[in-house]
């Protein structure tokens, strides 16, 4: 874009043609106040707030809503724009409640904010107020409408951001108000998008609303613990009597390739951390009970089963379960202590897509991975199954937002008429099962099209789709795991010959991608490098046993008859998820971490209450391969992570922890006191740390020493440290992986969640279960009619 | 839902003169409300489907115009302009006067269902103010006398 030159208070600035004077001030510090304009949004020009003068023009401008052109010169600042500034203010403020103190949106108010500005100390209103009671739209949403200022941001985000069209505006002038689709109610996606961007106390939360007031809180910015997606959050959380307690979810900083999107899930469903049923501390089985112990106990007890197992039946006796919703350290950690403590490969997960194949698939093939930021910036892209607007929200925020702004053409194969398509240039339905014949056709099967042809798509229209594809630039292919094994190859294979194609292979949880990166597998070493041949972790790990172990169905098997005489099950529920028969593992001593008594749980010898993702450090690694920071927001004192409990269960084997985590090395720092007069030193000393992004990794506990581990091994995970600890995410690569192993995709089963649910964590969020309930009931309703 | 024929034409025809459906809307709206007598759920429903829009957009836009409404009005509805022009000339007085006659306020509708009285904005007859709408017909240069004519003249086009 040629730029362009201009005067604004004086000063000569220059700016791309077609950017808007409100952000070509912005962009050299000047500030135009503003209601209406929010960038990427229609424009709007509703509030009149950033009128500013240019030369030659009769009457003052709304910035945001012109473009900036040659020689234009530009006043920010004078009498007259004051004098405009204060009546628009004191006309927003004629039917506005001055009850700042009360408001939800006290403190972190934009109109409280621009009046303090820019507006007028009195007011020339007597009328009386126009009071209309509060509303309830959803159980997310709710509605005080005359604290409304009619910016229209809430109908714009809606609409063109959620392509869920539920808010309108209805009359018009002086009695113009914001309306939900359904008379009384909305009925939408409950994202939150319309209350976070409200500049006002209107639209307000149900999960937040008048818990808390904006300056009490800690703002903590980490990474969502549910879909696969990765979406920074930035958690407000409050001192409680258990610790810290999670009181608000948002990005309203726009850190992350997110922005300020987040769904239902990431915005609201913390609270899991506070549910009644939330174990708080060790139980073991008494007398055929669980009953309560201390954590001294219940470890000194798995320490002493797990010893005595090993030692009688060797480690292949045991089998370990991990989690997709545990850290790249916990899952390297436990991936680690399998091998090498327990002496052991029976370590599977629950997976929900075929990471292996497509390492394995994009092996020497650097740059062919497409990172969360790429979806939104790629020129053209296909999705070849899933439903991303369920299953994963900001990817489908992504596609969309890129489609609206950029125009990139969208290709989506599906088995079902999934909401994306109307923002598809061309959706192609396929019969359910037909996805490998998809991906064998486009890597250039001619044959595979029969299975793909319909009345309303022709060999001829599939050959002219491919054809097509093959011209785009940089194409991104998203896929879910619909393909798996072999489909994986064959897609691969047809990227290539699209000039710069990327991927991005479309796993659930908040680290399944990470979880299959980090070897929990039984024949895969982190970084899908064979258990049987050699590799660094070999020989930096040293006691790796050599044949490939049990995965789950195996785990079972062994359960049945009666070889396998443990169980470690970290942070997941195999029983509901993977429809397992909870008897097949009564003879093997069976110990679950987890923070709810789950089916799995109940089974259980020794239950250990461990921390959420909210409530420990570490990194997540995305669907798409963006590495993200962890940081501990919340707290519930008693419990600890699964990082800590591994390494103690190791301590308690008698196992030497240094060989496990490589801490204690390099820095060495005075941690200063936690008590008496000189107490929080210890905390200056973190920060003073964490300013400088340096890390004590003084403790066995600390996460950030296996980081180094990981950092240095696992191929792809040598990224920039001092961005990730900047809060950045940062695209690993799948080229240097590790030759992978024969897999098998029938394990493979995806977690079919939508925008309500998340597994096994989603049952216990208030916030999910009323959205659930109140949708079922407007359904039931409807049904009856 | 099912309309005349006549309308199905002109629908059909509107439908042609923009480059979007949505466009349509407003005339659409009008001809389904001459119609039906008020634009009911159903007639709601019934055009989002066929201009794709949601049913939130529609009622937006009905909710927009004073000249279109939900709820079922009288046969005749009548519209009283009180305006500027027509206000300095007597408009208010029409409008009062009217009220005492039918007995019925802003909005009202005469228990028969004959008439209704919307108090509006300038319809466009200020030339000839104070004026008033009745449907689609003006009458101008109003005075009580005048406007109870008018009002008997309804009724009694309603009689026959
Ligand atoms: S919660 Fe989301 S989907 Fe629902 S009305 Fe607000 S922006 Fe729209
Ligand atoms: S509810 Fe909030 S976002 Fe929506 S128009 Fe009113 S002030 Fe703007
Ligand atoms: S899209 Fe995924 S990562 Fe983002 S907030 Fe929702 S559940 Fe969390
Ligand atoms: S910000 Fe320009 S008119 Fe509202
Ligand atoms: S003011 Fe009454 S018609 Fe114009």
């Amino acid at each position: 874009m040629p730029e362009v030159t201009l005067t604004v208070d004086g000063k000569k600035i220059t700016a791309p043609a077609g950017t808007l004077l409100i952000e070509a001030c912005k962009s050299v510090g000047i500030e135009v106040p503003s209601f209406c304009y929010y960038p990427n949004l229609s424009l709007q020009g509703a509030c009149r707030m950033c009128l500013v003068k240019i030369e030659k023009m009769p009457k003052l401008q709304t910035a945001c809503t012109t473009v900036v052109s040659e020689g234009m010169v530009v006043t920010t600042d004078s009498d007259e724009i004051k004098q405009a500034r204060k009546s628009m203010l004191e006309l927003l403020l004629g039917n506005h409640p001055l009850d700042c103190p009360v408001c939800d949106a006290g403190g972190e108010c934009e109109l409280q904010d621009m009046t303090f500005s820019y507006g007028a100390a009195e007011s020339k209103f007597m009328e009386a107020k126009n009071h209309r009671d509060e509303q309830q739209w959803s159980p997310v949403v709710f509605f005080d409408r005359p604290r409304c200022i009619l910016c229209y941001r809430c109908v714009r985000v809606c609409g063109e951001g959620m392509d869920v069209w539920a808010l309108g505006v209805q009359n018009r002038g002086v009695s113009s108000i914001i309306a939900p689709n359904k008379e009384d109610h909305v009925e939408c996606e409950e994202c939150g998008m319309c209350i976070d961007i409200c500049p006002v106390g209107a639209l307000t939360s149900g999960a937040y609303r008048y818990k808390t007031r904006p300056w009490e809180m800690k703002h903590v910015g980490t990474t969502c613990t549910h879909c696969g997606d990765g979406c920074k959050t930035t958690l407000g959380v409050r001192r409680a009597d258990t610790g810290m307690e999670i009181v608000r979810g948002d990005n309203r900083d726009k850190s992350g390739t997110n922005g300020d999107f987040l769904c239902i899930k990431g915005r609201y469903a913390f609270d899991f951390a506070h549910h009644e049923d939330r174990l708080m501390q060790p139980l073991i089985r008494k007398n055929g009970k669980l009953t309560p112990a201390t954590w001294a106990e219940a470890l000194a007890l798995v320490g002493k089963k797990f010893g005595e197992i090993c030692d009688r039946e060797g480690g292949q006796a045991i089998g370990v379960v991990g989690s997709t919703r545990i850290t790249n350290e916990e899952a390297y950690l436990l991936s680690k202590f399998a091998r090498v403590v327990l002496g052991t490969n029976n370590v599977d997960h629950h997976r929900t897509a075929d990471f292996p194949a497509f390492a394995a698939a994009l092996r020497g093939k650097p740059g062919a991975t497409a990172s969360m930021a790429d979806v939104f910036t790629a020129p053209a892209i296909l999705l070849i199954g899933n439903d991303p607007t369920e299953q994963h929200p900001l990817l489908a925020w992504q596609i969309r937002n890129n489609v609206r702004l950029h125009g990139a053409p969208l290709y989506a194969i599906n088995s079902r008429p999934i909401k994306l398509r109307r923002q598809a240039t061309q959706f192609l339905q396929i019969s359910p099962g037909t996805e490998t014949q998809l991906a064998d056709f486009m890597a250039g099967s001619n044959d595979a099209a029969d299975a793909l042809v319909s009345p309303s798509t022709s060999k001829d229209a599939w050959l002219a789709l491919r054809d097509k594809l093959k011209t785009e630039q940089n194409l991104v292919i998203i896929f879910g795991s619909e393909l798996r094994g072999a489909a994986v190859a064959e897609l691969v294979k047809f990227g290539a010959s699209v000039s710069g194609a990327k991927f991005t292979c479309l796993g659930d949880y908040a680290n399944s991608h990470g979880a299959a990166d980090m070897g929990l597998y039984p024949d895969l070493l982190p970084g899908y490098h064979p258990i049987t041949g050699s590799s660094e972790f070999h020989r930096e790990w040293g006691r790796v046993p050599q044949s490939a172990g049990l995965d789950l169905p195996g785990m079972i098997r062994a359960g049945k008859s009666g070889t396998l005489k443990a169980l470690y099950v970290v942070g997941s529920n195999p029983i509901s998820r993977l429809n397992i028969d909870p008897f097949v593992f009564s003879n093997a001593f069976v110990v679950v971490q987890d923070m709810f008594l789950t089916e799995t749980a109940t089974m259980a010898d020794v239950v250990l209450p461990a921390a959420n993702a909210y409530e420990k450090s570490g990194t997540f690694t995305n669907t798409c391969g963006d590495l993200q920071l962890v940081k501990k927001a919340g707290e519930v004192t008693g419990l600890k992570g699964d990082f800590e409990i591994i390494v103690r269960i190791a301590d308690a084997m008698g196992f030497d922890v240094h060989k496990l985590v490589p801490f204690g090395r390099g820095t060495q720092a005075d941690m200063g006191q936690t008590r008496g007069a000189q107490s929080g030193e210890a905390d200056r000393h973190a920060v003073w740390l964490e300013a400088r992004g340096l890390e004590p990794k003084m403790s066995p506990f600390d996460p950030m020493a296996i980081l180094d581990e990981i950092q240095r091994l696992v191929p792809g995970y040598d990224v920039s440290r001092m961005n990730l600890l900047a809060g950045n995410s940062q695209h690993t690569s799948l080229a240097q992986a590790g030759a992978g192993a024969a897999h098998k995709p029938e394990l493979i089963s995806s977690a079919n969640d939508n925008l309500f649910t998340s597994g096994t964590l989603g049952r216990y969020s208030h916030a999910l279960q009323s959205v659930i309930e109140s949708h079922e009931a407007k359904h039931s309703e409807v049904a009856a009619d | 839902m099912k309309f005349s024929d006549t309308f199905e034409v002109r629908f059909a025809e509107m439908v042609t003169h923009y480059p979007t459906k949505r466009s349509a809307l407003v005339p659409t709206l009008l001809y389904a409300q001459d119609e039906v007598g008020c634009l009911s759920d159903e007639v709601i429903a019934e055009l989002a489907q066929r201009l794709e829009l949601t049913e939130l957009e529609v009622r937006n836009v009905i909710s927009y115009y004073s000249m279109l409404t939900t709820k079922p009005r009288g046969k005749y509805n009548v519209q009283v302009c009180t305006n500027i022009s027509c206000l300095v000339r007597g408009g208010e007085e029409i409008l009062h006067h009217c009220q005492k006659k039918l007995g019925i306020g802003h909005k009202g509708t005469t228990p028969d269902g004959i008439f209704s009285l919307e108090e509006v904005e300038c319809i466009g007859g200020c030339s000839w103010a104070p004026a008033a709408q009745v449907n689609y017909d003006y009458h101008e240069n109003l005075t009580a006398e005048k406007m109870d004519k008018v009002l008997e003249e309804y009724r009694r086009k309603e009689m026959q």
